[in-house]
């Protein structure tokens, strides 16, 4: 009885996520399939109400497939495409390839100090986001601090800002917190007799490392993976400041359809088509965070 | 017993935590500089604070983009609560995996997606962009953020006390509101905290969802960003990291205190 009270509970977060997450996307996905007009708000058709069943009928009718048609016609939006999810892969693979031996360096720390460095990690991820992007373009500006250091060194300078590198090298930046945290998570979590079990039965330090606990990190590596996927491929800022005009993120097209080109219906139908990529991910993620619940 | 780190180790966690918190140093030291110039130290000065503090249009949008984070975070939290005692406490009712999903993809939806709908939400029908959407928006944002750090916590806590309450006659939902919501109380804090700070960071969803007069700081500040290096954002990038910094090792050691008088 106490357990269906408390399900009661579920009810106001359920409306909030019905009106403010699930209805909109219904409007996004109806929008995509109008076409933009010169008009405020600059789409058609809209309901008119006032004819009642016919005009909603009439609604219906003018809804169609032509935006879709013109993201497959102009090969922006498919070099867009394909670059997101390139960037996103790159950086999720860099991102797992850094955070990892930092994961597992926190996790081989005493208790105490463990604590202060994972609060260490979470940190920046406090401070805003748009500032720390706004910190690398002081850095890698052709006279920015990287190429002062270069110069001193005797190195050649660099000029990368406004290029992908920059791009990628934001992404990773932003996002080290959510790949490090998911895998200390389980390399913290991991049973040590397992691997003093390893050594004993004769295994060096480096394949026990292989064979124990790298299979058993695993699950913490999808978590980290996915967690950076998903929003890198859609991300804005990073593309925005960092790259050039020629770095295209669906993020960005998205935002440049909106805003500079008031073209509403083509925002909406970029929003579904990378909407639909992610949706394989994302199912993947509540799969795996289903499984953490329980 | 746990082997120490190894050398390897102890690179590795230096070298990442340098990486994380370089550029944010570099930022903070360049807002006491005298030159314009990034690379140029010209000596210390706290000229970009008094411009800061001369600049009416980011003193406005700093009130803004508090008031916004304050109320956006309340509501959040408070959804979140009773999103949280629905998913630990009513073990597998109809529509869980449905409201586990809804708050999961939200963490994960990009921010675009989720500003352009919400924008066309507020569009379809007929309110005003400005304060009060930018606030709704940033609610639906921080929900699931908020949600899963009361979850945690109310997951780990001893569910006893609060049946002891009701078996000494005390209706549910005070045994509730008096035993363990003062038990859950850091987390729905923190969660409140979190909700806050992703508030005051958001550019994107509030660039969709504002209008006139609700012009955030991450909103002007990206206009000034494009523009350029200005110290100026410098100087503010610093108070920001400062509030946001001061305020969260505040709440890990009150965290910790609570913890070690627990265990004693």
């Amino acid at each position: 009885m106490r357990r269906e009270r408390s399900a009661l509970a579920a009810i106001l977060p359920f409306l909030w996520l019905a009106i403010f997450f699930a209805f909109p996307f219904l409007l996004v996905a109806k929008l995509s399939l109008s076409d933009a007009a010169l008009a405020m708000p600059p789409y058609a058709p809209r309901i008119d109400w006032s004819q009642g069943l016919a005009g909603v009928q009439a609604f219906l009718a003018g809804l169609d497939g032509e935006t879709y048609a013109r993201l497959t016609q102009d090969r922006l939006y498919l070099d867009a495409y394909l670059s997101s999810l390139r960037l996103a892969a790159t950086g999720t693979l860099i991102l797992l390839l850094i955070g990892y031996p930092i994961a597992y360096g926190i996790s081989r720390c005493p208790p105490r100090l463990r604590q202060a460095l994972v609060m260490a990690v979470i940190l920046p991820f406090w401070t805003s986001f748009l500032i720390r992007i706004y910190a690398w373009i002081a850095i890698l500006k052709p006279a920015g601090l990287l190429n002062v250091v270069l110069a001193k060194l005797g190195l050649p300078a660099v000029d990368i800002l406004n290029t992908e590198t920059a791009v990628l090298l934001g992404l990773v930046y932003a996002y080290l917190p959510f790949m490090v945290l998911p895998l200390y998570a389980v390399l913290d979590r991991q049973d040590e007799t397992l691997i003093e079990a390893a050594q004993d039965l004769g295994a060096t330090p480096i394949s026990a490392f292989w064979r124990v606990t790298f299979p058993i990190s695993l699950p913490g590596a999808a978590a980290g993976a996915l967690l950076c996927f998903i929003p890198m491929a859609g991300e804005f800022v990073i593309p925005d400041l960092l790259g050039g005009s020629d770095t295209l993120m669906l993020g960005k097209v998205i935002w440049t359809e909106f805003f500079a080109n008031r073209d509403w219906p083509a925002a909406s139908a970029v929003a579904i088509v990378l909407l639909a990529t992610l949706t394989i991910p994302i199912l993947l993620f509540e799969r795996q965070q289903a499984k953490v619940l329980r | 017993m746990r082997k120490g780190p190894s050398a390897f180790n102890i690179a590795s966690v230096v070298v990442g935590l340098a990486f994380l918190y370089a550029p944010i140093v570099i930022l903070v030291v360049y807002s006491f500089n005298a030159s314009r110039l990034v690379t140029v130290w010209g000596g210390f000065s706290t000229r970009w604070y008094v411009a800061l503090f001369q600049d009416a249009q980011m003193l406005d949008a700093i009130w803004v983009t508090l008031r916004v984070g304050a109320l956006s975070a309340t509501l959040a939290t408070v959804v979140a609560a009773f999103a949280a005692v629905a998913l630990v406490r009513a073990g597998r009712f109809r529509g869980r995996t449905v409201l586990a999903g809804g708050i999961y993809a939200t963490l994960v939806m990009p921010e675009v997606i989720l500003g352009l709908s919400l924008l066309l939400l507020f569009v379809s029908v007929g309110l005003p962009r400005g304060f009060w959407t930018v606030t709704l928006s940033h609610a639906t944002l921080t929900l699931a953020y908020a949600t899963v750090v009361i979850q945690a916590r109310l997951a780990s806590f001893d569910r006893s006390l609060e049946e002891a309450a009701q078996d000494l006659g005390c209706p549910p939902w005070k045994a509730f509101a008096l035993v363990t919501l003062p038990g859950i109380a850091p987390a729905v804090a923190a969660a409140w905290m979190l909700a806050f700070t992703l508030s005051l960071d958001d550019l994107v969803i509030a660039s969709f969802a504002s209008g006139p007069g609700a012009t955030t700081l991450p909103m002007r500040l990206y206009s000034q960003v494009r523009l350029g290096v200005d110290p100026k954002i410098n100087a503010v990038s610093t108070l920001l990291i400062g509030l946001v910094a001061t305020g969260v090792i505040a709440a890990y050691l009150a965290q910790q205190h609570q913890r070690r008088r627990g265990a004693r």
